[in-house]
């Protein structure tokens, strides 16, 4: 028996030798990606952290991230952009708990169906991903200007937008993890006595964390950066944390700022993909599914 | 009782979702400027979207972009894919670790961390930044759709092409490229659709004279007096008309299909 396995994996090295060195290996095929990712990906990265700690000579400083903790002319503390980025925080959270508790039972409900019009469904809930995401925000917006919320209340406008523009990032997750789930747990749950709230309480909704994570990582951190809707939606009176960038770049073109604040929402990400292990889980994605 | 009530959820999350875009639909037969005010039924608009020039031209450039973004995404990313997936060096983790980023990095740092690069080697804002910016955007995405189908390829087929005497090149091409190719699709449709819908990295890369869609609308929606945006309303609807009419057309197959099904059982 020995004798066989030494037999085996001396052939396998052979093997693995045959398909070393001919012109090419499969190996090797990631080159050209890894080559792209360090100019456009790792590069860039390196030189929003080269912009956040210089000055505008080229100096190395403090003062910008200074400056995201107080502010520089009346040296208050906390600062404008400090707030607004606990402002978008919780404007994200919203926005997050919102989509959660829409798309879930949308998830499971779509998830339980038999009948063969269920893929139907969910691409009834997916489709509308194909018109384009500012002309959606701005058909919204007519919508809630007809029933008078846009222009009398700007958070809430902002709020339905965000929801209205992340939900389908929400639901796509949760359904991939709902239908993958193996139903016969929760059988097996309601044979062995749980009531149907225990069943979902310590079955379904422990088993679906992880659609529930992926989902929360599509929603949260773009509903606090993206400045479309916010604008869209409020006319410029709900300002978010991705404004404050576009404004020291664009408006201010003090590049070191921006990249200051690029920096920490940079650390936030890194946090809390940490946090979420995201980082080892390849299925945390927008519809990998599709 | 539980059936009705399911039924209302997925009605009203529905309701929720489409109410906007008929709106959208109902006022693009209506060449008023604003939505919400009746100026009559007309195909102007569905006119306008197919003569006016400029609107021909955002179309145009959007779509291409979309297109070239896509297959030049889907390339790197599928040999990116089976790069990572056999490669467990430290080759391999850097792509896969590197191929994350975009995808959990809120897209405006992205967007400016582009713009950055794109100053300092003195390259400007070209249709080529732009390029780059949407593959960047797409790619993880085609890697992400991949990936999964690698997963699930029994790793024996490569191995069984090879002792029969194909070249890896062939066993890459003929037996593993095959299987994996509903995950190269998916990962296409995916990076046409971000592409597509894109506003953050495109804003931050595109040279002044190129327009997409997003832009386009975005910067009407700021300055409130552009005369595309109506007729970009014409361009929803019959995206949505295409889309119901795939739906049906799916739809009409499905239940044939499930009935002959039931035929054989019975």
């Amino acid at each position: 028996m020995k004798e066989l396995r030494a037999v085996e994996k001396s052939e396998i090295k052979d093997f693995s030798h045959k398909t070393k060195g001919v012109f090419f290996s499969r190996k090797q095929l990631c080159i050209p990606y890894a080559v792209f990712l360090l100019f456009f990906v790792v590069f860039p990265l390196l030189l929003i952290i080269y912009y956040a700690f210089t000055a505008i000579n080229g100096e190395f400083t403090f003062e910008n991230i200074k400056c995201f903790f107080v502010d520089p002319d009346t040296l208050e503390f906390p600062s404008a952009t400090l707030i607004c980025l606990f402002n978008s925080m919780l404007l994200g959270l919203i926005t997050t708990a919102l989509c959660l508790v829409i798309g879930y039972p949308v998830a499971y409900i779509l998830s339980r169906i038999k009948s063969h019009r269920r893929t139907i469904l969910l691409l009834l809930f997916i489709m509308p991903m194909w018109i384009n995401f500012v002309l959606r925000a701005m058909a919204m917006k007519e919508l809630l200007s007809l029933i008078g919320i846009y222009g009398n209340n700007d958070y809430l406008s902002v709020v339905i937008g965000m929801v209205y523009d992340y939900l389908p990032f929400m639901i796509l997750p949760l359904y991939t993890t709902l239908i993958k789930m193996d139903k016969s747990l929760e059988e097996a749950a309601l044979d062995l006595g749980a009531n149907k709230f225990e069943v979902f309480t310590k079955v379904t909704l422990p088993l679906s964390t992880a659609g529930i994570v992926s989902g929360i990582s599509m929603v949260f951190l773009p509903s606090m950066t993206c400045y479309v809707i916010s604008e869209t939606f409020s006319y410029g009176n709900v300002k978010i944390i991705g404004k404050f960038i576009e404004d020291s770049f664009i408006t201010g073109s003090d590049w070191n700022k921006g990249s200051a604040i690029a920096l920490i929402l940079l650390v936030i990400m890194f946090l809390c993909t940490i946090l979420t292990g995201g980082f080892s889980k390849e299925e945390n994605v927008r519809g990998t599914t599709l | 009782m539980k059936k009705f009530l399911s039924g209302l959820v997925i009605a009203l999350a529905l309701g929720f979702i489409y109410a906007p875009i008929i709106l959208l639909f109902i006022y693009s037969f209506t060449p008023s400027k604003i939505i919400g005010r009746w100026e009559g039924f007309s195909f102007e608009l569905y006119r306008q979207l197919f003569t006016e020039p400029k609107l021909k031209n955002i179309i145009v450039d959007t779509v291409v972009l979309a297109l070239l973004a896509a297959t030049i995404s889907t390339v790197l990313g599928t040999l990116g894919a089976i790069g990572i997936f056999y490669n467990k060096k430290w080759l391999g983790k850097f792509t896969k670790n590197a191929s994350q980023i975009p995808v959990i990095n809120a897209e405006i740092v992205t967007a400016i961390s582009l713009a950055l690069v794109f100053a300092l080697i003195n390259m400007g804002k070209s249709y080529a930044s732009l390029l780059i910016g949407h593959i960047v955007l797409c790619t993880p995405f085609v890697v992400l759709s991949v990936l999964p189908k690698l997963k699930q390829l029994d790793p024996s087929l490569y191995e069984a092409a090879l002792d029969l005497g194909a070249t890896p090149f062939q066993a890459l091409t003929k037996v593993i490229l095959p299987e994996i190719l509903p995950g190269i699709f998916s990962g296409f449709m995916l990076a046409i659709t971000l592409s597509l819908d894109d506003y953050m990295i495109s804003a931050y890369t595109k040279p002044e004279e190129v327009e997409t869609i997003s832009t386009r609308v975005y910067g009407a929606l700021k300055r409130d007096r552009d005369n595309i945006l109506p007729a970009l309303r014409a361009l929803s609807s019959l995206i949505f008309i295409i889309m119901v009419i795939a739906l049906i057309a799916m739809d009409f197959k499905a239940t044939r299909a499930a009935k002959k099904q039931k035929n054989v059982v019975n």
